[in-house]
């Protein structure tokens, strides 16, 4: 059989076993690590904006606008003359931030929503998911502006105005999942053994639908990048001088013919945490679920 | 064996498949008669290899996972191995069909019951389209179903009707031999009961040869004629029916028959074969019941134990019945 | 009947459906003593889950009534029946969907522990684990494996470990065995007799197999779409079956002694759908013996010997035509 036969008997593992084992299958998977470690040095430069970017970040230097990468500017420089090696570190705080909470938030949000409504069904599914395609029906953008509109703008605001926007994706991701999960036996199971509904949710049904949450949600990252920068660059999300990539992108669109440059690093910038977040989600998937363990 | 000259001699067949976990040897060097007519149960548990040996038969096995590695399946005097792709598709369905187990996914869910019969008539002989589909109607009259719901969808029957609309496909081309691949064990035991009789008597108006495919002893008592027991990619005991069911002679056969509650019987506990069928990527060296064989001995461990003839058409593949060995 | 320890009366459970109310049980009653094993056949789709379901109120019942030692088990708040969950557990047919693929077999057997708070502290929960999985014959060292690793025969083990973890009084088997191959069948159904002697349990056992059933039960019930049709002891539904679906059920099993089998009755048709189902006697339709009454009127279960129930207009005079 496998690898229980070398344990000595009985020694059950608990909980932090478990998690440790998780991080185990993680650390097979190469892909995964790559991913894991380029959104460790992403997180890294971020908190430590201050310390490793060359200049600050909103530093003119109008003698110097549009110069080509070199030595002192490995990035070039921008139409201010501003280094956009240094915007580019700096930015990652507000990108980065605004990509992670604000999907998170709507993971949650919208997690819950799909999962009540997948799994009481009936009158309280058509109330929640009526209410949700009534939002989604609106474009995601447009949604995104109304709600910064209403709040005004704000970095807090941004978050909770691109979280929302993106709860109806989620929780019908959620809801079709419990829906396919909540019939199963071992749901029955847990009842039987006198499991309440809540129980039967978050231990039962969440954990075998986290396989489409996490590729949904490792997209969605980026969807929320880019979402924020339209907020942006509309005067609804980040004022002017803070950078923030999604800003950068479409402020150097204009010169793309002749500065290439200004809008490939921040564009790489995201890529890269899109690419991270994406191979690391997979992996994480994969590791997570134990009928995939057997890769001997 | 006998006069007759045998439809069906499988001589040596072995297929594997290829895969994470190792090469499975999902039947290893079986040989198999069957003469014109006959009814053939092929009894054994899950994992035995019977599905395997069928698909072989018909040269279905899917690739590139599974392959033949080698013997002989002649039919009707031919190697079927050694037929080209394109003389073997003129072969299935009209020498040799099968019948398998789940009616409802054998079934195309988007054509009439009428038009995948005629479909089968179309492929095989060259008839107009009326032709055949008047053809599939007097089909379905025969497996009891009236003509006029050859216009149905296969949703609008029940898993019996299903299962007698696949076996009108099967039947369609008059084949010679029809490999039914547990045909039953989807079903009710009064449906099972339905369609086995159905069966019985297609058979006999047919004179056609048939594979019975089935984890149930009961059913191999009711229809079949001669007897396989599989375990472990072989053929472990082949006889008669009334010669097996009087004298079961390999231990693997013997616990078969302890292990199925018997309505005719009072036994107050099951005799059980204790463990577990053996991983077949790793397959145990010599007989591969001996781990679970309560009569096991020295050399079952080591050498694979030869075939031998207990009585007339009764033969064993076990070191109990050795040459001069004891009896039990 | 005194002693019964369950006792169900006229228990329904319709089912709407977008082709009209699906009558899945249809008024059935049976009382199950101490102690015993009472066998639920019928074919598929005739109600025997959806019974064994009603009973723990995995569906709410939609009326009649379950009495547990005299106490109505469909009445009871949501409080009460949790507590009432310790005492009956049930064991679900499929080894593969019944066991949540995410848990180790330690959580899966303490899962029933930890939601009705048995053990106040982990080493005794732990304890418990083990001792149930010796119980069921698991091997100790299977603890941290997940269900994809393990056989049918084991997981189904897992699955009856979880039901006596709290240590319950009476367990619905529904097709605990029909999953598996005759062998590791064999092996469970044992290891089931073993356990019920060992715990006094009470089992109702659900099953689509007869020779099973016959094996296990001490009564058996048998059930055709939605009705009980009769009820007794094992040995005299085997001797002289009274209801002529019972005698047509009891032919059609194949058997490895066809010879010793009186008559062969192969039914015509199919079993008719429980929605919308015309009043008179529900088998009347695929009956060799029906009379014009046999559609008008629903035959009840009544009493016609001692402990023998059968629900037909005509039983006696079945018996006197095959006596002829
Ligand atoms: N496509 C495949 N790829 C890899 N292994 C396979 C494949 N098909 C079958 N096998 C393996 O080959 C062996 C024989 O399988 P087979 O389906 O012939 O058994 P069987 O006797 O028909 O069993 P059952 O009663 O479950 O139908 C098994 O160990 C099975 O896991
Ligand atoms: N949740 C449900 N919603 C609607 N109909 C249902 C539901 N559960 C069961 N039914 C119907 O109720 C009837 C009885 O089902 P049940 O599962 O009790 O049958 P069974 O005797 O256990 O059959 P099987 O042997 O196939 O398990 C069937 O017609 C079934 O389709
Ligand atoms: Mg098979
Ligand atoms: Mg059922």
């Amino acid at each position: 059989m496998n690898d229980a036969n070398a344990k000595p008997a009985a020694a059950r593992r608990g909980r932090k076993g478990r998690v440790l084992e998780v991080w185990r299958r993680l650390k097979r998977n190469r892909l995964a690590m790559a991913g894991l470690a380029i959104l460790a040095v992403l997180f890294l430069t971020a908190l430590l904006a201050d310390l490793v970017a060359p200049f600050p970040s909103d530093k003119q230097d109008l003698e110097n606008t549009f110069s080509f990468p070199s030595r002192a500017h490995l990035f070039g420089t921008d139409e201010f003359g501003r280094d956009i090696l240094s915007r580019v570190i700096h930015g990652s705080r507000i990108s980065l931030s605004v990509g992670f909470l604000a999907v998170g938030f709507s993971v949650v949000i919208g997690g819950a929503i799909g999962a009540v409504a997948g799994f009481y069904g009936k009158r309280i599914d058509n109330v929640l998911m009526r209410f949700m395609d009534v939002l989604m029906s609106i474009p995601q953008i447009l949604l995104a502006i109304s709600i910064v509109a209403a709040l005004g703008p704000g970095l807090w605001n941004l978050m909770i105005a691109v979280g929302i926007s993106s709860i109806p994706g989620y929780a019908r991701i959620v809801r079709a999942s419990v829906l396919s999960i909540k019939d199963r036996e071992y749901i029955e199971a847990a009842r039987a053994a006198g499991s309440g509904d809540a129980r039967i949710i978050f231990r039962h049904i969440v954990p075998n639908c986290l396989a489409p949450i996490i590729v949904q949600s490792t997209l969605g990252v980026a969807t929320a990048i880019l979402t924020a920068a339209g907020l942006s660059f509309i005067g609804l999300g980040i004022q002017p001088p803070t950078p923030e990539w999604g800003a950068m992108l479409s402020g150097g669109r204009g010169y793309i013919r002749d500065y290439w440059y200004m809008t490939l690093f921040p564009g790489l910038a995201i890529v890269f945490t899109i690419l991270g977040l994406n191979v690391l989600g997979d992996g994480l998937r994969d590791a997570l679920d134990p009928r995939l363990k057997s890769s001997r | 064996m006998s006069e007759t000259t045998m439809l069906l001699d499988i001589r040596g067949l072995t297929v594997r498949y290829g895969t994470q976990g190792g090469e499975v040897r999902a039947v290893e060097g079986l040989d198999l008669s069957l003469a014109r007519g006959e009814t053939l149960g092929f009894v054994g548990e899950t994992g035995a290899g019977k599905t395997t040996t069928a698909l072989a038969v018909m040269r279905l096995v899917p690739e590139p996972a599974g392959r033949i590695c080698g013997g002989e399946v002649i039919f009707e005097g031919e190697d079927l191995l050694k037929k080209s792709p394109r003389d073997m598709r003129s072969i299935r369905g009209s020498k040799i069909s099968m019948i398998f187990q789940d009616p409802m996914t054998s079934l195309d869910p988007v054509k009439t019951v009428g038009e995948q019969i005629a479909e089968m008539i179309g492929l095989h002989e060259s008839v107009s389209r009326r032709e055949a589909l008047a053809k599939a109607q007097a089909m379905l009259e025969t497996v009891g179903i009236r003509a006029e719901r050859s216009g149905d969808y296969p949703h609008q029957f029940s898993g019996g009707m299903k299962q007698r609309v696949v076996i009108a496909i099967a039947l369609a081309c008059n084949p010679a031999l029809v490999i039914a691949d547990e045909p039953t064990t989807a079903l009710d035991v009064t449906i099972q009961a339905q369609v086995l009789d159905l069966m019985r008597k297609l058979k006999d108006r047919y004179r056609t040869s048939m594979i019975l495919i089935t984890h149930d002893l009961g059913v191999v008592a009711e229809t079949c004629d001669k007897a396989a027991i599989m375990y472990a990619g072989n053929i472990v005991e082949y006889a008669d029916k009334a010669s097996l069911f009087a004298r079961p002679s390999h231990p693997y056969t013997q616990g078969l028959f302890g292990s199925v509650p018997d309505i005719e019987s009072d036994a107050e506990s099951l005799n059980v074969i204790s463990g577990l069928t053996p991983d077949p990527t790793d397959l145990p060296p010599g007989c591969p019941f001996h781990p679970r064989c309560p009569r096991a001995e020295g050399a079952c461990s080591t050498q694979a134990p030869p075939k031998v003839e207990i009585e007339e058409g009764h033969f064993v593949r076990c070191f109990l019945h050795g040459s001069g060995g004891r009896a039990r | 009947m005194s002693e019964a320890l369950l006792e169900v009366k006229g228990l329904k459970k319709h089912f709407e459906t977008k082709k009209g109310m699906l009558h899945a049980i249809d008024g059935v009653d049976f009382a199950i003593r101490e102690g015993e094993t009472l066998g639920l056949v019928g074919e598929s789709g005739c109600g025997k889950s959806t019974t064994g379901r009603a009973i723990l109120r995995l569906h709410e019942p939609s009326s009649g009534q379950v009495l547990y030692r005299g106490e109505d088990v469909t009445r009871l708040s949501p409080a009460r029946m949790k507590a009432m969950r310790r005492r009956m557990q049930i064991v679900f047919q499929d080894p593969y969907s019944s066991l949540n693929p995410r848990l180790p077999v330690a959580e899966l057997i303490a899962e029933p522990l930890r939601v009705n708070r048995v053990y106040a502290r982990k080493p005794e929960e732990a304890e418990r684990v083990a001792a149930v999985m010796e119980l069921v014959g698991l091997e100790a060292r299977l603890i941290d494996s997940y269900p994809h690793e393990l056989d049918g025969g084991r997981r189904q083990r897992i699955g009856i470990a979880r039901a006596l973890s709290v240590e319950p009084e009476f367990v619905v088997l529904d097709e605990p065995v029909s999953a598996l191959d005759v062998c590791i069948q064999a092996q469970i159904l044992n290891l089931m007799a073993e356990l019920q002697r060992k715990l006094g349990l009470t089992y109702l056992f659900i099953s689509h197999n007869l020779s099973v059933v016959k094996h296990v039960s001490d009564r058996i019930a048998v059930m055709y779409l939605g009705k009980i049709v009769e009820l007794s002891d094992y040995k005299s539904i085997f001797v002289e079956p009274l209801h002529p679906y019972t005698q047509a059920l009891l032919s059609a099993i194949p058997t490895t002694r066809p010879e010793r089998r009186k008559e062969r009755i192969i039914l015509e048709g199919d079993v008719p759908s429980p929605i919308e189902p015309s009043p008179g006697c529900r088998f009347c339709g695929r009956c060799r013996y029906r009379r014009e009454r046999c559609a008008a009127e629903t035959p009840e279960l009544r009493e016609v010997g001692a402990g023998r129930f059968v629900a037909c207009h005509y039983y006696d005079a079945l018996g006197e035509k095959k006596g002829n």
